[in-house]
């Protein structure tokens, strides 16, 4: 780890300044990535500015009927907050399917979503990576690559994005709230993450000097029909080779409404609008889960070792939609797959 | 403004209450909480096992919760309560868990034990775990090598007074 300064932020527009006023500098809250990263001379910041003081953990109704989420509240917090048990279960059972117990309880909710690709070659320094060091090239795609990207990949980078707790913001339609130099402004979550493209170490589309002040949960929290399946190799404490957050809102047998997205499989959170309209109106039945399937996987590319992550992808959909239509959500903790 | 690579950072007092004594502490910003309590303050029941958060032997107690602190620098937990295994044991009674961990066996070689303890302290404090399964898995950030888990499951559910 490099030597750096450290500053405490007194409030926000104190952390926006000292960002804005500090080039090489980063923001630290939970620090359960950023200063593993730092152990690896991956990041490499001159300064971290500590935001972990700051007043962003509150959990508060809104006035249309959903929930704000503070930047800096755990992530266990979250998972065992009773509003978030109730109204968004999805949610919890996501953030409950993640890292550690420590760890959830260090890690905020901001920093879970600027936290950074596992790719192996990311974290090695000794190998070339686009992400890491721009234009030095990607070592994943003629390399071991079992773990990476199936969509949304780019001839830079095939690195995934490593979170749960995203995967459920993105299907509940989540907003990100941002503070900078120059005034407020919201992002809906699923435009917060990049694709890789040609800049793949821009992970995400906040601007320079900004930081993420809260997460806004709209109403509907899917609360009776839902599920987050998370495949992976070991039981628990591993990242995903894929997971599946869906929600429905049934009439009867008859689909009102659906979201589905996937987490492990690309560089952001992703879903298909396509997708989940062709579902709105559709019976709950597995022949219409296959198409949602088919469409989610639209365009889904094969790097040399994680071939079986498109048909490992299409099953879990399947699944999990039908847990989610049977209101049998899977559980976190006993662990076997209904 | 911006940051001179070769500036030199300077040591930052900080006041820790650990185990229940106050400890002042100049370090300078790159310590962890982990190297704070074994190097600075020969605290060296905590463990560095991985450091990097993937083994729980770094795992104490901050505020009542349990976090890898291999992964806290100490400066930003400034003011905080923070227990170790050395602080589990109360008016020279072992605590519960450590009085299972001894009744079922819990360990072999021991190294991850002072993690185990710290991180089933915090699960009882928790109260989230109701039954072996969710033992399990809310203790998963604790890996133990020799394999010790069945014994370690049976000694957290002896402390949570389960048969």
């Amino acid at each position: 780890m490099i030597n750096f300064q450290y500053s405490r932020a007194s409030d926000v527009a104190d952390a926006i300044l000292l960002l804005t006023a500090h080039p090489g500098a980063k923001l630290i809250a939970g620090g359960t990535n950023l200063i593993d990263l730092m152990k690896e001379n991956v990041e490499e910041p001159s300064r971290l500015i500590d935001i972990s003081r700051l007043p962003l953990r509150n959990i508060e109704e809104t006035l249309d009927g959903g929930l704000r989420i503070g930047a800096l509240v755990p992530n266990s917090d979250l998972a065992y907050d009773p509003l978030i048990e109730q109204r968004y279960p999805l949610l919890a059972s996501a953030i409950l399917a993640g890292a550690s117990a420590q760890l959830r309880n260090m890690a905020s909710v901001g920093g879970n979503l600027m936290q950074r690709t596992r790719c192996a070659y990311f974290y090695d320094t000794a190998t070339p990576c686009n992400k890491r060091t721009p234009g030095s090239g990607c070592s994943a795609i003629d390399g071991l690559n079992r773990n990476h990207a199936i969509l949304g990949t780019s001839t830079s980078c095939i690195a995934t994005n490593p979170s749960d707790m995203s995967v459920a913001l993105a299907a509940l339609g989540a907003l990100v709230h941002i503070a900078g130099p120059s005034g407020e402004r919201t992002m809906a979550l699923i435009d917060f993450h990049r694709l890789p493209d040609d800049t793949p170490h821009v992970d995400t589309n906040l601007e320079v000097g900004e930081i993420i002040t809260a997460i806004e949960l709209p109403p509907r929290g899917f609360a009776r029909n839902y599920s987050y399946l998370k495949i992976r190799d070991r039981l628990s404490y591993a990242f995903a080779l894929v997971s599946v957050a869906a929600a429905l809102e049934l009439d009867g047998n008859a689909i009102r409404e659906a979201r589905v997205a996937l987490g492990g499989v690309a560089h952001k959170p992703w879903r298909s609008l396509e997708a989940e309209t062709a579902l709105r109106g559709q019976a709950a039945t597995t022949e219409h889960f296959s198409r949602t399937a088919d469409l989610l996987l639209q365009g889904a590319k094969a790097q040399a070792h994680n071939g079986f992550k498109i048909e490992l992808a299409r099953r879990a959909i399947v699944r999990t939609l039908m847990q989610a239509a049977n209101a049998t959500p899977q559980s976190q903790a006993h662990k076997k797959i209904a | 403004m911006a940051d001179a690579a070769n500036q030199i950072p300077d040591r930052i007092p900080i006041n820790l209450i650990v185990n229940g004594n106050r400890r002042t502490l100049d370090l300078v910003p790159w310590t962890t909480l982990l190297d704070a309590l074994r190097d600075h303050l020969v605290l060296t029941g905590t463990k560095k096992g991985c450091d990097h958060g993937q083994c729980g032997a770094c795992t104490v107690l901050v505020d009542g919760r349990r976090i890898n602190s291999c992964l806290t620098l100490a400066v930003m937990k400034d003011g905080a309560e923070i227990t170790t295994v050395e602080g589990i044991a109360k008016d020279g009674a072992m605590h519960p868990l450590q009085q299972a961990f001894i009744d079922h066996d819990a360990f072999q070689c021991g190294y991850c034990t002072p993690g185990q303890i710290c991180s089933a302290a915090g699960l009882l404090a928790e109260g989230h775990a109701k039954d072996s399964d969710e033992i399990r898995e809310l203790m998963s950030g604790n890996l133990c090598r020799c394999g010790a888990y069945p014994n370690i499951v049976a000694a957290i559910q002896q402390a949570m007074g389960q048969p």
